[in-house]
């Protein structure tokens, strides 16, 4: 598998590591002005250790859903071109907003991903990335509600966590269900649990159809 | 065609009160629409008024939330006591009427779901159905305020809702008046808070000091045995006020505040320390 131009195999303290180039977020190990990208606390970065393809190149218009406080979105915001991140919760915006205050692409919105309507006038269209990462109940629901901001040809990085849909169901069950729901806007291209990094949680790989 | 946030937009103007407020049907190739529009002479120059705007409104949204969710709460949390008393009293007075002509007829809010479902036989028992259905909303909006309780205290007290379980906490914010007070109360004070009439009583010296307020409906407090119970009140309401502190100066979730309490808890409910011991 082919890494990005902006995603590297880098040594930190003797160990090879992910890593992106830009500014340090979360006490992460730095060196030669590369951060170490922490596949525990990063589900793309896991993504990434397992030998998937999240779809992300360098320069690439990206949106992102669930940035939370922003871990993940700084490393996809080193890489990618403008970033528009959404985030629903007041409390993580602090950190999300200075992670945006040393990457000038990446744009902070305190939105609800369920209502794209309310920043649909701030996202362009077009895009080549979709990243979602989104703790609520029907996550199905949200890739298609925006999947409008998509380039034909885009890409949807989807984490699924099967706590969020159903905390009492078996996970395998929850996944089918949900990547049903999925293929009636886009058409899965790979799928993978995130075991030992993220339990229970399915990342996926589609793009619209 | 819906139009971009930046639509209008002088040079001078920021744009932020447009990203917080405004909405759009349809996404659109708005860097492009904002060239054509003269907001803005090249992409990058887009970019960075569109770093500013989000920047800026994503800032005045988060203090907003962040100063509203406490207040949000106490409303939320009183709203759900009033409803709930007022589906009981109603409640009442419907097993009241009922009994009145059915001796079999029952009481409570299951009763009235009961009584709700049956088919009126004369002008009465419209009246009393009408009344169940009534004492049923009101339980109902009861369930929901409580629902809106859990998620909105653990945004604006996240430590203290996930030890003191979220309807205590709301409790304690509305005793105290909000985060900002109580972070600022002893915790001898949190433990006897919702106890202040036993606690005047005491101060006149007529009974003895309370051992708990509210914090009485904590499990630790009242599944500990009586000889213990002040202890662990004070044991809680120490980390309570901790978890207040936490929550109203740094807001980041400290789950090691929770093995803190269980193992502190573990060692009163085991240990030979008498109440009112240091």
């Amino acid at each position: 598998m082919a890494l990005p131009d902006g995603v590297q195999y880098r040594t930190f303290d003797g160990e090879e590591r992910l890593a992106t180039r830009g500014e340090p977020v979360y006490g992460e190990p730095v060196a030669d002005g590369w951060r170490a990208w922490d596949a525990h606390r990063s589900k793309v970065g896991a993504m990434y250790e397992l030998g998937m393809e999240p779809g992300l190149d360098a320069g690439d218009h990206v949106l992102y859903l669930g940035a939370a406080n922003g871990t993940t979105a700084s490393h996809v915001a080193d890489v990618a071109g403008p970033t528009y991140a959404v985030e629903f919760a007041a409390r993580p915006m602090r950190d999300l907003l200075s992670v945006a205050e040393t990457r000038g692409n990446l744009f902070p919105l305190l939105k609800d991903a369920r209502n794209p309507e309310t920043y649909a006038h701030v996202v362009e269209d077009g895009l080549d990335l979709l990243v979602q990462d989104v703790a609520t109940r029907g996550q199905a629901r949200v890739a298609r509600a925006n999947r409008q901001f998509l380039s034909d040809d885009g890409r949807l990085c989807l984490a699924i966590k099967a706590r969020s849909e159903d905390a009492t169901r078996e996970p395998d069950d929850v996944f089918a269900d949900v990547l049903d729901d999925l293929r009636e806007g886009y058409e899965i291209l790979d799928s993978r649990r995130l075991d030992p990094f993220h339990a229970d949680h399915l990342a996926v790989v589609a793009t619209p159809r | 065609m819906s139009e971009g946030w930046f639509a209008g937009l002088t040079a001078d103007q920021v744009g932020a009160e447009r990203v917080r407020e405004g909405s759009a049907d349809a996404s659109d190739a708005w860097p492009t629409r904002a060239i054509e529009a003269g907001v803005a002479t090249s992409e990058e120059a887009y970019y960075d008024r569109l770093h500013e705007a989000t920047t800026a409104a994503a800032r005045t949204a988060m203090e907003e939330r962040e100063r509203a969710d406490d207040q949000q709460v106490i409303h939320a949390v009183r709203a759900m006591d009033d409803a709930g008393r007022m589906a009981n009293e109603l409640a009442e007075r419907v097993a009241e009427w009922a009994g009145s002509r059915d001796a079999a007829s029952g009481t409570g809010i299951e009763f009235c779901r009961e009584l709700a479902a049956t088919d009126p036989a004369e002008p009465a028992d419209e009246r009393l159905i009408s009344l169940a259905e009534r004492a049923i909303e009101l339980d109902d909006e009861r369930d929901a305020l409580e629902r809106y309780v859990e998620r909105v205290v653990r945004d604006a007290a996240p430590n203290l809702a996930a030890l003191a379980g979220p309807t205590l906490a709301a409790r304690l914010l509305a005793l105290a008046g909000g985060l900002d007070s109580l972070a600022k109360t002893s915790s001898s004070t949190v433990q006897v808070l919702g106890a202040e009439e036993a606690l005047f009583a005491h101060l006149r010296g007529q009974a003895p000091s309370p051992k708990h307020g509210v914090i009485y409906v904590h499990e630790y407090v009242r599944g500990t045995r009586p000889a213990k119970r002040g202890s662990a009140a004070r044991a809680l309401a120490g980390k309570l006020t901790i978890a207040a502190r936490i929550d109203h100066y740094a807001g980041d979730r400290r789950p090691s505040l929770e093995a803190d309490l269980d193992e502190r808890m573990r060692r009163i409910r085991t240990g030979g320390e008498d109440d009112g011991a240091a």
